[in-house]
């Protein structure tokens, strides 16, 4: 599902939470809640962000869109591009390596047939290498969603991914 | 057993919530700092405390207070940085997961102190679900008249925000921070201006790490003096180390400054020796950025001295033989691991993270991973290793930020102890790609600077 899918326009429950987290600042420094804003906009709308995605933040909170643009590619977290419904973000530094992060990406590309970056066919899973998540003593780790699964292996990547095709 | 100040109560069940947590004592150092102290009452036992910044620099947290302007009529901010990110730190995250109340409640003493009425903590955009679990505690303060206007029918107000970034290691930089707290992208300023002058909104700020702002709860409840007993020398109190890398225990150790290094690594109330029997090769002390030092620095100085756990200790010697205490990131590498491969892997890190600013950084960080990569991959020429030694120079010290430094001396210091296994793998680069070099001889390169 892609953003051009579906009508732009955040839920109430969305908009509620938008006019709350804006509220939280100062008169005329609500621009400050625009990284809030965004994880929100990327969770509502297929998981990234499209230019249209960013106009409409940009036109709820009163920004130029270039305000929203420079934000949304400067930070790892937005996509600017359409993912799988499911991404799985590896955590590969120091610490993970030690841990066998490399093997782990390595099992993840082969279980799932795709390159870093990409998406499978089924439009369900991406998969990449990311930075430290802080997760250093329960490696090796990666991120999907909100939370963390840590102390992997490729049992358990293998049981994860057969966890998320069932939950359709 | 050491004293624990900070996380002594993280297995008493429902310690998230606020009626256990107040009912296990918490909340005394707000009611004791705005019914019986004035700000400046509070600073004072800050600064006796001799508490040091616990983010990384170690700056003193007292004289940091101090530097905040106070013009008449501007909003002074207190901003909590939350944006753990520097590889082997995970300490903070293990804080506000388990005892949230605690950071709320040193958000609030430290507000006072700062005369701020609106802070703000700002948390990675990863631990989103920390940011969920602090909201909640933020919100059962306010319930129970802890935040809010009034507190405690005081008169003094504070609103408290919680607020996200989205992946970016650079704004754990205070500066870089303030710009993406202010919704831009994170970009370092400038300084001066400090941000105790013109910080968020360009209004006086201070900006702390989590655990300093929590180790002002048992500052202000058992007072600066007895604080400052704990430790030794200037590492006064206590600090939460976070272990990993090939140890037996890898997890948040909450320590008393100054006990020796090989009591932390090798007991069995702390890391517990190196996993699997094998022999300790190295150790990053303080998070990726400090000096990696080999196996025969870290629980001895170069003079022969038991190393501690402490700011003076770790970094005694100098880069030349030293390293830092940092962030309290202490990573442990047994005689397996390969340093070229773990310095190309950081220094991929620094690339990733340069936010791109300034040259020598930007340029830098990609020309030191192209060449260690080099290296690593068996393609490396003998002048590669003063090249790369050239490079990391030109970085250090010529950068708006410290990110540029933070690139530059795991670089710097892997070249100064394992040259020779630099030198190994250009050598056989072959047999490089199959095995591990091993432990590093007991001696230290003299380097040109």
């Amino acid at each position: 599902m892609t953003s051009t899918d579906q009508k732009i326009e955040f839920s109430p429950e969305n908009m509620q939470l938008v006019k709350r987290l804006m509220g939280e600042y100062p008169e005329g420094k609500h621009k400050s809640a625009l990284l809030r804003i965004l994880h929100i906009a990327q969770r509502q709308f297929g998981g990234w962000l499209s230019s249209d995605v960013m106009d409409y933040v940009a036109e709820v909170m009163n920004l130029k869109p270039i305000e929203v643009y420079e934000v949304a590619t400067f930070y790892s977290m937005y996509f600017t591009k359409p993912t799988g419904k499911y991404v799985f973000d590896v955590c590969h530094t120091g610490p993970c390596a030690i841990e066998g992060a490399e093997k782990l990406c390595n099992h993840i590309e082969k279980r799932l047939g795709v390159k870093e970056g990409e998406t499978t066919a089924d439009g369900m899973f991406s998969w990449r290498g990311v930075e430290c998540l802080g997760a250093c003593g329960y490696a090796p780790m990666l991120q999907l969603g909100d939370s963390f699964r840590e102390f992997l292996t490729p049992e358990k990547v293998d049981q994860l991914i057969e966890e998320l095709k069932n939950k359709v | 057993m050491g004293r624990k100040l900070l996380i002594d109560k993280v297995n008493v069940p429902g310690i998230e919530t606020y009626d256990v947590y107040r009912k296990e004592g918490g909340y005394r150092s707000v009611e004791k700092a705005l019914k019986t102290m004035t700000p400046d009452e509070v600073v004072e036992e800050v600064k006796k405390s001799g508490l040091r910044g616990r983010g990384g620099a170690g700056f003193p947290t007292g004289m940091k207070w101090s530097f905040l302007a106070k013009p008449e009529g501007i909003p002074r901010y207190l901003v909590c940085n939350a944006d753990e990110s520097e590889p082997g730190t995970f300490k903070d995250r293990y804080l506000m997961e388990k005892i949230p109340h605690f950071l709320v409640e040193g958000m609030i003493t430290s507000s006072y102190a700062l005369g701020a009425n609106t802070s703000y903590i700002y948390i990675r955009g990863e631990y989103m679900w920390v940011l969920h679990i602090l909201e909640k505690a933020i919100a059962e303060a306010y319930a129970n008249g802890f935040l809010g206007k009034n507190i405690l029918g005081t008169g003094y107000n504070l609103d408290l925000h919680v607020t996200c970034g989205a992946g970016a290691y650079i704004c754990g930089e205070e500066t870089a921070l303030l710009e993406s707290l202010e919704g831009k992208r994170g970009n370092p300023r400038m300084k001066p201006p400090f941000p105790a002058v013109k910080g968020l909104w360009q209004s006086p700020t201070v900006v702390n790490n989590v655990e300093t702002i929590a180790a002002v709860v048992p500052i202000v409840n058992d007072g600066g003096e007895e604080y400052a007993k704990i430790g030794i020398g200037k590492s006064t109190g206590t600090k939460l180390i976070s272990a990993c890398g090939n140890i037996n225990k890898p997890g948040v150790y909450e320590i008393e400054l100054g006990i020796p290094v090989e009591e932390f690594l090798y007991s069995d109330e702390y890391c517990g020796g190196i996993k699997n029997g094998k022999k300790l090769k190295a150790c990053v002390p303080g998070g990726s950025s400090v000096p990696i030092i080999p196996h025969f620095l870290v629980c001895k100085t170069a003079k022969g001295e038991d190393r501690l756990m402490s700011y003076e200790s770790l970094s005694d010697g100098g880069f030349a033989t030293g390293s830092m205490l940092g962030s309290g990131g202490f990573i442990v590498y047994d005689e397996d691991q390969c340093v070229v491969r773990n310095t190309w892997n950081f220094a991929r890190f620094y690339r990733h993270e340069s936010c791109g600013q300034c040259s020598p950084c930007r340029e830098g960080t990609g020309w030191m991973e192209k060449v260690l990569y080099k290296i690593e991959t068996g393609h490396g020429q003998m002048e590669d290793i003063d090249l790369l030694w050239d490079i990391q120079r030109r970085i250090e010290g010529n950068t708006i930020c410290p990110l540029g430094d933070a690139a530059a001396w795991p670089v710097a210091a892997a070249i100064r102890h394992f040259r020779e296994e630099f030198e190994w793998h250009i050598k056989n680069p072959q047999l490089a790609q199959t095995k591990n070099y091993g432990l590093v001889a007991e001696k230290v390169f003299e380097m040109a600077q």
